[in-house]
């Protein structure tokens, strides 16, 4: 396969999505506009455009985004609460989770409490300091997408997040090996 | 002993595969050594000052025949021909090459083995008694939960970017033989105050030595076993998300425990372990079966009590053969059978090597002597558990061709000791040549013995990687002003009457250190009440006066 670049322009990016398939989610490369605007960036002029914003502008600015035909979505820090988070971003088509540094595993958590816990049921998105090879735990974290950082091999990643067919311990995933162990 | 079956050997074979891409992706410099750096921590590979290090996993430090042949090979083939035994149970190579380990990980996987998560701000080794499942103190025999927290911590997809790194350790003993007061969490299995048939764990947490020495606490007194699982998950998730990350040296989980208090630790985590408790998490009876069936006893022969017999032997006109049962034969639960320790620690040698023979002829006795097992202990030695009395001297005569009869186990001999400045980056002082010149020093078996059990910890810097806080003896090195000095501290132990020692006074310089000790040994032996008065005994009771006016001639 020829070397994909992440960056395809202004405001596009490729990104790993793991899409419904018939073997249960399988993970693919896939071109993607999300907008991930910070406080004080304005909102895209083609309003078609999805935006992700902070949830306390979310709260801010609800009735404007709502009313753009483009969708909207949340993106949190790493070490956000999950308990104070999940009643704000229930029923967001995405959120993303921003990994400060890939040694800080405190999203590993709250990915996976938003998604058992709290039943999030949208897409869960990892962004920031995302190498390929922690894509895998990510996965069984309760991710669901994963754009890389600058630099790193979309294609490994597709590779790593195939690195075990077998788990011991629960995850989000499924349930532990000792009750389905035959 | 547990034997893969194909899920478990999947695992460790597709870890291969994964470190394999990760080398190979390392050295074209598609990662860098940053992004590189936990990817190899967890696969057991540390960079020390000369080399890489490898840590391989040896899971509660048990081992067969087969397997323990295997790391004699992998020393021969790959490294120096020798390994050095750690104070977790682990074996480590000193000198392995960066492209070799994906095939040394193929050839470990191939007998059951791997190096995964034996560095790196994960979940570790969870470390054990040696004497599991043959002392004569055991209450319940702890490894099958030990399998069982080993498969749960392996490749754990939210743990493994901890704050730092994690130490479980397990005892099924009331005379604990694992130092599960000075780990991040301590389990101890002991039968239901209220139901004694059922098994289950008081569970301690927040201990560690390193620079902030701290003994652990209780959180949970008594957890039925079916939960063990997902209270231990609870409490790694409650450090997880809350243990620091601004200091690395503030990053353990002893240090939120000892913020928190006690209390208000445990409300944190028995509110997170209440939404996970009734879920998948429970263990099954069908699990613990499964598991328990790989550790059901050898074949052992009905054979007549062998105790006044092993008496005689240490009174014997032998006297090498009489130390050496004295000091390195324990009793075994089964009439007839005795528990043979190896000491690592011979005269004039790094504690805790083993050469390629060594590692091969340990193997074959284990074969010819017992059932094929070797364990592990974490003060560097290594045990045959299942030796008929009878055939001690012969087993004697065979350890003492390559000099593995040391009569030394838990004398003052059997020292502790990090690898220190000679071969660790962290270190300000060596520590490898204090053991081997005490050793030499205190070459007096009869002297040795008549001490009686004393153990003596050397650390090479504050981390404290030889546990010299718990010492009855604790020795650390330190740099002052570019000099080499080593500071004493008596009083440890990392025994149920765990303690931390104390420090005696200014330290001293590498030419005054044995001198410094030999006059601590004496001042015992010269005060002790009787013979029987062990020496961290004396210490308590007599304080520190007597060996302070020795040392620096006043009180």
């Amino acid at each position: 396969m020829a070397k994909l670049d992440p960056v395809l322009g202004p405001g596009s990016r490729r990104i790993i999505r793991l899409a419904d398939s018939a073997a249960g989610t399988t993970p693919e490369i896939v071109i993607d506009h999300w907008q991930l605007l910070r406080d004080d960036d304005p909102l895209p002029s083609l309003d078609a455009l999805p935006v992700l914003v902070s949830l306390a502008r979310l709260a801010r600015e609800r009735e404007l985004l709502a009313a753009r035909p483009g969708a909207f979505g949340a993106w949190v820090p790493g070490d956000a609460d999950p308990e104070a988070i999940a009643e704000a971003i229930a029923g967001l088509p995405l959120v993303a989770i921003e990994v400060p540094k890939f040694t800080d595993g405190r999203h590993y958590s709250l990915a996976r409490l938003l998604r058992e816990r709290y039943g999030f049921a949208g897409e869960l998105r990892a962004f920031g300091d995302v190498l390929p090879d922690q894509l895998f735990y990510m996965r069984r974290c309760g991710y669901t997408a994963f754009e890389l950082k600058l630099g790193k091999s979309l294609e490994t990643g597709l590779r790593t997040l195939a690195a075990f067919s077998v788990a011991y311990q629960a995850g989000a995933d499924q349930g532990p090996l000792y009750r389905r162990r035959a | 002993m547990y034997r893969y079956d194909h899920y478990d050997q999947t695992i460790v074979d597709q870890r291969v595969a994964q470190f394999r891409d990760q080398v190979a992706r390392r050295l074209s410099g598609e990662i860098g050594e940053d992004e590189f750096k936990p990817l190899r921590l967890q696969n057991g590979l540390y960079m020390q000052l000369h080399a890489y290090m490898l840590r391989v996993a040896i899971p509660y430090g048990l081992l067969s025949s087969t397997q323990l042949r295997k790391l004699a090979e992998i020393a021969r083939k790959y490294d120096r021909g020798y390994g050095h035994f750690s104070t977790r149970q682990n074996i480590q190579y000193n000198w392995p090459r960066l492209q070799d380990v994906p095939e040394i990980l193929a050839e470990l996987a191939s007998v059951e083995m791997h190096a995964i998560q034996t560095s790196g701000n994960c979940i570790r080794n969870t470390t054990s008694d040696q004497l599991a499942g043959v002392a004569r103190d055991e209450l319940v025999d702890p490894r099958v939960y030990c399998e069982i927290i080993r498969q749960w911590s392996t490749l754990h997809p939210e743990f493994a970017f901890l704050p730092r790194k994690f130490k479980i350790a397990v005892t099924g003993s009331p005379n604990d033989r694992a130092a599960v007061r000075v780990h991040d969490i301590g389990v101890r299995v002991i039968p239901n105050p209220e139901d004694p048939s059922e098994h289950g764990f008081e569970v301690l947490v927040g201990g560690g030595l390193g620079r902030t020495p701290r003994l652990a606490e209780v959180c949970r007194a008594y957890l039925p076993r079916a939960h063990l699982l997902s209270y231990l998950e609870a409490i790694l998730r409650v450090y997880n998300r809350h243990g620091r990350r601004d200091n690395k040296f503030k990053a353990r989980i002893k240090i939120l425990v000892g913020a928190l208090g006690i209390e208000a630790f445990r409300e944190q985590v028995d509110a997170e372990w209440a939404l996970i408790r009734d879920g998948v998490m429970q263990l099954t009876e069908a699990e613990f079966e499964r598991v328990a069936a790989h550790f059901t006893p050898p074949a052992y022969r009905e054979l007549e009590p062998r105790d006044t017999y092993v008496a005689a032997l240490k009174l014997g006109t032998d006297r090498a053969l009489g130390r050496w049962v004295a000091s390195n034969v324990l009793p075994h639960k089964i009439p007839g059978y005795s528990i043979v320790m190896i000491s690592l620690k011979p005269k004039g040698r790094p504690p805790g090597d083993a050469t390629s023979e060594q590692m091969e002829l340990v193997a074959a006795l284990a074969d010819q002597f017992g059932f094929g097992e070797i364990v592990v202990a974490h003060e560097q030695n290594l045990v045959l558990p299942d030796i008929e009395s009878e055939r001690l001297p012969e087993l004697h005569a065979r350890l003492t061709e390559l000099e593995l009869a040391e009569p030394n186990i838990g004398k003052v001999t059997d020292i502790i000791a990090c690898p220190g400045l000679d071969y660790c980056n962290l270190a300000n002082a060596r520590s490898i040549p204090i053991a081997t010149r005490l050793g030499e020093h205190l070459d007096d078996l009869d002297y040795v013995h008549d001490l009686g059990d004393i153990t003596l910890n050397i650390s090479g810097c504050i981390n404290a990687c030889g546990h010299h806080h718990v010492g009855n003896i604790g020795i650390l090195g330190i740099d002052k002003q570019g000099e080499e000095f080593y500071q004493l501290m008596l009083g440890g132990s990392a025994s149920d009457d765990a303690s931390l020692g104390k420090i005696l006074g200014p330290a001293f310089p590498t030419a005054e250190i044995i001198d410094a000790i030999d006059t601590v040994l004496r001042t015992y032996i010269d005060n002790r009440e009787a013979p029987d008065e062990r020496f961290l005994d004396y210490v308590r009771r007599a304080g520190f006066s007597p060996f302070k006016e020795r040392l620096y001639g006043k009180a």
